[in-house]
Parts: structure tokens; C-alpha cells; sequence
């Protein structure tokens, strides 16, 4: 028992501290990815090439003063960026870095936890991580952040069901709800193959989920004055900033997890595989970043509701079909 | 050019009915500039090269024996616009003229150049150091020693 909780609670540890620095350290691939991509060098003065930027950014954070508007609902203003990191964090106990390894006579999983309703809990908890932004929006008192937290809500609740319709794919093909089963029903054929309309699905579906341009309505910059966090700041934005980049890593895990085959991979299994296809996929959160402008709000509602909701339910009974036909 | 050369019909910017290949094309062009070159410099290290008519802060010129060329005939701090020259010119009889104090203030200066022009003994010189940062006003103030190394003033990241 004792030995299940020390492995337990370095695993813990290990599994975090390896999570908060992808996180961190994606902000610094992104101000990199984005200057170099705009023909400029990016941050390149603290550190070599602006590596310890993300560092020198968290401890500038500390020291910012601290601003509670007068008007806001102070309980829910304090709460909201806890909610969510908070739940944001949280997603990081599924993801699921390598298969099982034996160290010293201890076999070790590479996860933290097999939930069997793995995917269930990934959509659940992400949901309830928007809350953060939402409330954040409403209980700062400013016009901006509540119209940001309003747009966030709409949006989330529009593109959380077609994501599900993507997941529900998979879950077909796999057979499993549990992540560490879909990665293991990958083996010989990833599901990019067998469901490339859901890996699409998927993708910009996550990239609404995560906000990030052209979904980027809650924060959109230039019509909201960054939205939802418009009154926070120090350590309280820059626990919603980390909350972002921690959901955006978490989406990579799963887009690689559900599609690309998790930790298989030619040659060696293992988890260098997951991290290597994890960092491409941060790679294409930045680029596509760059490369498109923000659509309407009405654009986005429309797309969301008439084209991607159809084509997830289309998605779902093809699949359907080609299992009975196949009989698979 | 006719009007319909440039302004554009609301008509045509109507949805054409393709997304797929603008939007691939757009990640394409977006991948290209990544591995493209930057176009921006490294500053402070690397450095535009700027014209050599630059004018930026003063020098004052010395001569072989390292003594200042000015003849403090107050030329300068006569022709300059914002009044940026204070001179005090001392002078033992029978011996040379110069500048017991040469001030000039570097927020006031317009770097217009009139006091080059002006000079008619070549003492006074405008340098190509334009990036010249300080903490308070009075550091601005550049006094004859300050004015005879204006190199020592360039922007280094510090
Ligand atoms: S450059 Fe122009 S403004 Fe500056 S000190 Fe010389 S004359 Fe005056
Ligand atoms: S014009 Fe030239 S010589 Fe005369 S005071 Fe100015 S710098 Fe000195």
C-alpha cells in the first residue's frame, strides 16, 4: 500500500510538473511560432532565444498589482479564475503519456488514472471549466467582460456538441470509453484513417472550445477589449491565460490520443511518440492562429449549428452503416 | 482609373462557395514566412546602418593636442532654434579663446544641424548615435566632457 501511494504521488508530481511546463513553455513556442511566421524574431532577450520568457512572465505576474473594480461581485470575481485552472489542471489526471514500463522490478503506468469513462470526464470537466470565463465575464462589472462571458457560453454550448458528435465516432470505431482502450485499439491503424471527417470535426471544434482564433469571440481583442478577463489582472489573469494553454495542451493530448495513436508510433513505443505529436498539434493551434482572421459572431453561430452539427450526425451514421455492413 | 477600378461592388464580396482551398493556401503562405528569413534586426545588437548625413548627438571636436577646437564665438548657441547651447567662454589675454562650459541640453535640441552649419572652426559635429536612453531629465544635459564621447551613450540592452 505504501509503495502504491510513493509511486502514486511521484507519478503525480512528475505527470504535473512535465504537464505545467508544456504549458508553459507553449506560450513561448507560441510568441515564437507567431513572430516568426509575421517575419520577426519573437522574445529572444531573456535567456537563449527568449527561453526563460515564460519564467521571467510568471514572476512578472507575481508583482503586478492587484485591481478588484469596484462594481464587481467580489466572491465570483475571486473564484472564477480558480474555477478555471482549477478545472483545467484537472484534465491533466487522464492524459495519457505512455503505456506501462517496469523500473526497478515496479511496473509503472505512464498515466495517472484509467478512468473507464475517460472521454465522458475530459468533456465534462472542460465544460465546467468555462464556467470560469463566463463568471469571470459576468462578475467583473464591465460591459465588455459580460458580452465576452455571453459570447463564451453561446459559443461553448454550440461547438460542445458537435465535438461530442466527433467523440462519439471514435467511441464507435474503438469500442471503449476509456482513453488508455482507444489508444490501445489504434495498434496497427490510427483513427485519422478510419475517421478522417471526425478528426476534422474535431479539430475545429477544439479550437472553438479552446477560443483561439477564428473562434476567438470571448476575447476577441479588437471588438471587446479582450473580453471576459478585461478587468483582471496580475496572478488573476495570468491564472486565465494558463488556464488557456493548459486546454490547449490537454487538447493536443486528446487529439493524439484519440486519433493519432497516442504513445504507438514506428519503431519504439512510447511516450516520446505522444509528446512529439503533442507539440505538433500545439504547432497547428499556433499556425492556424496566424494565418486566419477572426469570423463574425453570426458566422461562427451559423457554422457551428448548420454545417458542423449535420456533418457530426452524418459522421456518426456512416460509421454506423460501415460497422454493420463491415460488421465490425 | 475609372471609379469600378477601385471600389469594390458589395457584389463581389459575396461567399464565392470556396473555403477549403483558400484556407489551405492561407496556412501554405503563413508556413512559408516561418521558414522565410525574419526581416526584422536583432537591436541593440545588430544595428541599422544609417545615412551618413545622420544627425544625432553632438560631438565637439579636438584638435591634435586634444584640446577642444571651439573657440566659444557662440555662433552656434546663436543660430540654434530652441536655444539648446549655453556657452561661458573664457579667455586669458593674448592667449586662445575656449569654453570654460559648453551645455547642451538634449531635450531641447531639435538635431535641426544649424549649429554644424554654423561653426567656423568645424568644432561642433552631429554623430549618428541616436539611441541615447537615461533615467532623469538632467542626465540629458551633456556638458563638455559628455560631449566629447558621445559613443560612450549608444543604447547597448542594458
Ligand atoms: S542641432 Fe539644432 S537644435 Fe540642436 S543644438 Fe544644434 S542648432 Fe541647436
Ligand atoms: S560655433 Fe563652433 S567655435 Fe563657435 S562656439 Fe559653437 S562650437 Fe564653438
Amino acid at each position: 500500500m505504501l509503495e502504491f501511494m510513493t509511486i502514486l504521488i511521484i507519478k503525480t508530481l512528475v505527470a504535473f510538473t512535465v504537464s505545467l511546463l508544456i504549458v508553459a513553455y507553449s506560450t513561448w513556442i507560441e510568441r515564437k511560432v507567431l513572430g516568426h511566421v509575421q517575419l520577426r524574431h519573437g522574445p529572444r532577450r531573456v535567456g537563449f532565444h527568449g527561453l526563460l520568457q515564460p519564467i521571467a512572465d510568471g514572476i512578472k505576474g507575481f508583482f503586478k498589482e492587484e485591481l478588484i473594480p469596484d462594481n464587481a461581485d467580489k466572491p465570483l470575481f475571486l473564484l472564477a479564475p480558480i474555477i478555471s485552472i482549477g478545472a483545467a489542471v484537472t484534465l491533466i489526471v487522464i492524459v495519457p503519456f505512455g503505456d506501462k514500463i517496469t523500473i526497478m522490478g515496479h511496473e509503472i503506468t505512464l498515466y495517472l488514472t484509467d478512468l473507464d469513462v475517460g472521454i465522458l470526464f475530459v468533456l465534462g470537466i472542460s465544460t465546467i471549466g468555462s464556467y470560469g470565463g463566463i463568471l469571470g465575464g459576468w462578475s467583473s462589472g464591465n460591459k465588455y467582460g459580460v458580452i465576452g462571458g455571453l459570447r463564451g457560453s453561446a459559443q461553448m454550448i454550440s461547438y460542445e456538441l458537435s465535438l461530442a458528435l466527433a467523440v462519439i465516432a471514435v467511441v464507435m470505431v474503438s469500442g471503449s470509453l476509456s482513453l488508455i482502450d482507444i489508444v490501445n485499439s489504434q495498434t496497427g491503424l490510427w483513427n485519422i484513417v478510419k475517421q478522417p471527417f471526425a478528426f476534422v470535426l474535431f479539430i475545429i471544434c477544439g479550437l472553438a472550445e479552446l477560443n483561439r482564433t477564428p473562434f476567438d469571440m470571448p476575447e476577441a481583442e479588437a471588438e471587446l477589449a479582450c473580453g471576459f478577463n478585461v478587468e483582471y489582472s496580475s496572478m488573476k489573469f495570468a491564472l486565465f491565460f494558463m488556464a488557456e494553454y493548459c486546454h490547449m495542451f490537454v487538447f493536443a493530448a486528446l487529439v493524439t490520443t484519440l486519433f493519432l495513436g497516442g504513445w504507438h508510433g514506428p519503431f519504439i513505443d512510447g511516450p516520446h511518440w505522444f509528446f512529439l505529436k503533442c507539440f505538433v498539434i500545439i504547432f497547428f493551434c499556433v499556425w492556424e492562429r496566424s494565418t486566419f482572421p477572426r469570423l463574425r459572431y453570426d458566422q461562427v453561430m451559423s457554422f457551428g449549428w448548420k454545417i458542423l452539427l449535420p456533418f457530426g450526425l452524418l459522421n456518426i451514421l456512416l460509421t454506423g452503416l460501415w460497422m454493420l455492413i463491415f460488421n465490425m | 482609373m475609372a471609379d469600378k477600378d477601385y471600389i469594390l461592388n458589395i457584389s463581389d464580396r459575396r461567399p464565392t462557395g470556396k473555403y477549403i482551398t483558400p484556407i489551405l493556401k492561407g496556412l501554405g503562405y503563413t508556413l512559408k514566412n516561418f521558414f522565410s528569413k525574419p526581416i526584422t534586426i536583432k537591436y541593440p545588437t545588430e544595428r541599422r546602418e544609417v545615412s551618413d548625413r545622420w544627425r544625432g548627438l553632438h560631438r565637439l571636436k579636438v584638435d591634435d593636442r586634444g584640446a577642444l577646437k571651439c573657440v566659444a564665438c557662440g555662433l552656434c548657441a546663436k543660430i540654434c532654434p530652441p536655444k539648446a547651447i549655453t556657452i561661458v567662454p573664457y579667455e586669458e589675454a593674448g592667449e586662445t579663446r575656449y569654453p570654460k562650459e559648453f551645455v547642451i541640453d538634449e531635450l531641447r535640441c531639435i538635431f535641426c544641424g544649424f549649429c554644424q552649419e554654423a561653426c567656423p572652426k568645424d568644432a561642433i559635429e552631429l554623430t549618428k548615435v541616436y539611441d541615447f536612453v537615461d533615467y532623469k531629465r538632467e542626465d540629458f544635459i551633456f556638458d563638455i566632457e559628455k560631449l566629447k564621447t558621445p559613443e560612450k551613450y549608444i543604447f547597448n540592452g542594458k
